[in-house]
């Protein structure tokens, strides 16, 4: 089976080129014959890349240690999910998910459009399977998983512990499955540059994939935090890392496209607009990627470079390149069909928002870029930290959220005075409210308080929205509140999912906001010792050691201390955290100690205790952290995952067009209107 | 005024205040990150260098680290190959801080010439060149029974 792998990676990277050839081919010279085959050969793909990645999964499940992947992130002793998550560990299997991830979605994107679009198709699938074949490649000549030692070790090095997390065990295939699902959208933009048909009928095939691509991006944005937060023991859970600002990138782009689409589709502006945002979209997801893997940011100089960077460079040239081309040759056939009419407008807000969006993703992309830049152009290498990106991002992000309350309730084309009085009374005086209800508990933050202003307001828009669809179904169809609430948003997925996502938003912003409360303490305990403290609420808590204890678990040696934590008095439940050493099969210690950081978790505020160090046998060295509205995060993050599936649960035709989203907008169709 | 001219002017102004953003978030926030050695090349030049916030990347020299007691100080030396630095670090020591590790401190050089540091990032050397070797020292056992022959020996 492992051997049939091997092989199937050079035969996936054979039938790629010639699917990416002969569609082409097929597309260019309008032959149905080689447009059959290259679909048949981005099956057949699929299925070759599917079998290398069961080879290398029987490769590590039976601890082939002969392979140098194996060897180097699997020990014999190490559970059986990470034995088998140990597939994304390394790069070269990274590489393989990605493969398998890009041809999957190919040969969906295929298969369901194989009476649709055709015209688009044989370059669709030609755009899909080069950038299969490219990685493919990278892979064979670059960083294959299949590598063998010239010696067997009897056991392999094990995977490192901060690795061994149930979160980590998920979080990277979500955001390869967000990655590689910006890949459609792009080759789609791609094939309709190449046949100039820009009108609705791209669009139409690459929203739901843009849905896919953010849904995924979303959870694995969050899954990395919480995994940052739980594992990483630096008691926050967003550092602006280059990796993490990787993920962030195509995320933000993506954001605005969903936004930027329904400006073409009812207004058929932009054009030009979102065929660029597809493009940097896709583009920023292979930077990302490359950032990561390659090692050119986040390097000390002795880093040892990767191969796989040239083949990245490689690639993001012919992409930019390439598009830059087709775009500067289609300019004529992008020519937008209707022109703002008002500043006062949805149009207008959703052009703003992605003014925003676009310029945050610049600034993130520039600070994480700015020691390169600044080596080539001044010769220092200056880096920037997160100082920078709050500096720059509070500001904006803030106008953003005041956007997303907008942008909903504001008509299409011109707004009148009455639309606009109608709309946004309650949700000022509810934004206000919140702000001065704030203040006069007490808080002085500036930003803090304009957050929850401005999260007041757009939370009052959301629930403004709710209660005015659900109280007209109420009348019209004589339904129960619940039923008719249901029934609101299961015919009007798009609108009321979308609001969902922008609750999300507004739960995220809010725990943001709450860091600016964050305390923390570094103290020393002994067994029966105490620390007092008072939380940024104002209530006192007492932690009591109950000591160090020293034992041995699974694959680790663990070394925790326990603490019983009060509450203005109350006992609370307890809270562990541990040092771990791990080791190998035959006993000898992997890797240095972990932290497993212990995490009281409550809606209001998070203790975060770190156990940093024992000191003579039961003196624990511990930071305790003070973390406010935490939870609400990855609450946040939820709500947005559930509005993106209800947005891009599918639809019959016929909810759609009633609905109000026809999303095939014919030139014509749109000229006049 | 149009509402397209409306629009851009706004726009304009949205991407003016992000690039002034941008432009005194660097000036204020944006640190020198250097290598030893090139630390040492700015301090002889300009004297005044000393006691600037760096970032310094380097890797630590092995059997130099000296931890105190307790878990919250540590002593060591970086080195790039040319020059190296005596370094002292009070906070949260990193999981992956080890012998050999590829660090990333942020600190000011003192008077006396040594680093001290504020935060101290450290990248796990075997991350990298992690495949197991057969002259590793845990393999000491495995290499001396009886049936055991290295396939080829200069390779790795």
């Amino acid at each position: 089976m492992i051997l049939i792998g091997e092989l199937s990676l050079w035969v996936a990277l054979l039938v790629a080129g010639w699917a990416c050839a002969v569609s082409f081919a097929g597309g260019a010279l309008r032959r149905a014959d080689l447009v059959a085959s290259g679909e048949r050969a981005i099956y057949a793909t699929w299925g070759f890349v599917l079998l290398a990645s069961i080879g290398l999964w029987t490769a590590l499940l039976t601890h082939d240690f002969s392979f140098r992947f194996v060897a180097s992130f699997t020990s014999a002793n190490l559970p059986t999910l990470y034995t088998i998550t140990a597939f994304w560990a390394g790069q070269a299997g990274s590489l393989l998910l990605w493969a398998l991830i890009l041809t999957t979605y190919s040969a969906i994107a295929v298969w369901t459009n194989r009476h649709r679009n055709r015209t688009l198709m044989p370059y669709v699938a030609g755009t899909l399977a080069g950038i299969a074949a490219f990685f493919l490649a990278t892979m064979c000549f670059g960083a294959n998983p299949y590598e063998r030692m010239n010696w067997v070790p009897p056991d392999g090095n094990g995977m490192n512990p901060q690795l061994q997390n149930p979160g980590m065990a998920i979080h990277p295939p979500n955001l390869y499955l967000g990655y590689v699902a910006t890949a459609v959208p792009f080759a789609f933009a791609v094939a309709a540059l190449i046949t100039r048909r820009l009108d609705g009928e791209w669009l139409a095939a690459v929203r739901r994939w843009s849905l896919v691509s953010w849904f995924f991006l979303t959870v694995g944005i969050t899954l990395g935090m919480w995994w940052a937060y739980v594992e990483l023991g630096w008691g926050g859970y967003w550092a602006w890392d280059p990796v993490e600002n990787a993920s962030l990138l195509p995320w933000l782009t993506g954001t605005a496209f969903l936004h930027s689409i329904m400006v073409q589709e009812k207004r058929g502006m932009l054009r030009k607009w979102n065929v660029v945002l597809v493009v940097t979209t896709f583009i920023l997801s292979i930077l990302g990627t490359f950032i990561t893997r390659s090692g050119v940011i986040n390097s000390v100089h002795s880093f040892a470079q990767s191969p796989v960077g040239t083949w990245f460079a490689a690639l993001l040239t012919i992409a930019i390149v390439g598009t830059g081309y087709l775009v500067a040759t289609r300019l004529p056939d992008l020519k937008t069909q209707a022109q703002l009419e008002s500043m006062v407008s949805r149009e207008a807000a959703f052009l703003y928002n992605n003014v925003l969006l676009v310029g945050i993703a610049f600034s993130v992309l520039w600070g994480t870029l700015f020691p390169i830049l600044s080596e080539a152009v001044r010769g220092t290498k200056i880096t920037v930290a997160a100082p920078f990106f709050n500096l720059v991002n509070v500001p904006l992000g803030l106008l953003l959220l005041a956007l997303t309350g907008i942008g909903p309730l504001i008509a299409w084309r011109r707004a009148s005075v009455a639309n606009l009085q109608r709309q946004f009374a309650l949700p000022l005086f509810g934004g206000l409210a919140a702000g001065a209800l704030l203040l006069a508990l007490g808080m002085r933050e500036g930003h803090a308080l304009i957050a929850y202003t401005l999260a007041g307001f757009v939370a009052t828009t959301i629930l403004q929205e709710f209660w005015k669809g659900t109280r007209a179904r109420m009348r019209l169809h004589g339904e129960s509140a619940v039923a008719g609430l249901a029934h609101l948003v299961a015919r009007n997925r798009r609108r009321y999912g979308g609001y969902i996502v922008h609750a999300g938003v507004v739960i995220l912003f809010c725990a943001f906001a709450g860091l600016a409360f964050k305390r923390e303490a570094d103290v020393t305990l002994h067994a029966g010792e105490s620390y007092a403290a008072i939380d940024p609420y104002g209530h006192h808590w007492r932690f009591t050691s109950n000591g160090v204890s020293v034992y041995d678990q699974l694959n680790r040696h663990v070394t925790a201390v326990s603490l019983k934590p009060t509450r203005d008095g109350q006992p609370m439940p307890l809270i562990e955290t541990e040092k771990r050493q791990h080791f190998d099969s035959r006993g000898n210690p992997t890797f240095e100690p972990a932290t497993a950081v212990g995490i009281l978790e409550r809606p209001m505020e998070d203790v975060y205790v770190v156990l940093t160090g024992v000191r003579e046998n039961d003196a624990a060295e511990l930071r305790i952290t003070f973390n406010p509205l935490v939870w609400w995060v990855w609450y946040g993050g939820i709500t947005m995952a559930l509005g993106g599936l209800i947005v891009m649960w599918p639809q019959t035709q016929r909810a759609r067009d009633r609905s109000g989203y026809n999303t095939v907008l014919r030139p014509e169709a749109t000229a006049h209107a | 005024m149009k509402p397209r001219t409306t629009f851009l002017l706004g726009a304009a102004a949205i991407v003016g205040i992000a690039g002034y953003l941008m432009a005194g978030a660097i000036t204020r926030t944006g640190v020198y990150y250097l290598t030893p050695q090139e630390l040492a090349g700015r301090v002889a030049h300009d004297s005044t260098f000393v006691g600037i916030g760096v970032k310094v990347g380097a890797r630590v020299v092995p059997g130099s680290i000296q931890r105190a007691a307790g878990g919250r100080e540590v002593s060591f030396r970086v080195t790039d190959g040319g020059q190296s630095y005596p370094v002292v670090y009070r906070g949260i020591i990193p999981d992956t801080f080890a012998d050999s590790a590829d660090v990333i401190l942020e600190g000011r050089l003192g008077r006396d010439g040594t680093f001290r540091a504020t935060t101290l990032l450290a990248k796990c050397a075997s991350r990298y060149e992690n495949a197991p070797r057969p002259t590793d020292e845990k393999f000491r056992k495995y290499r001396a029974t009886p049936g055991y022959r290295a396939v080829t020996t200069a390779r790795t």
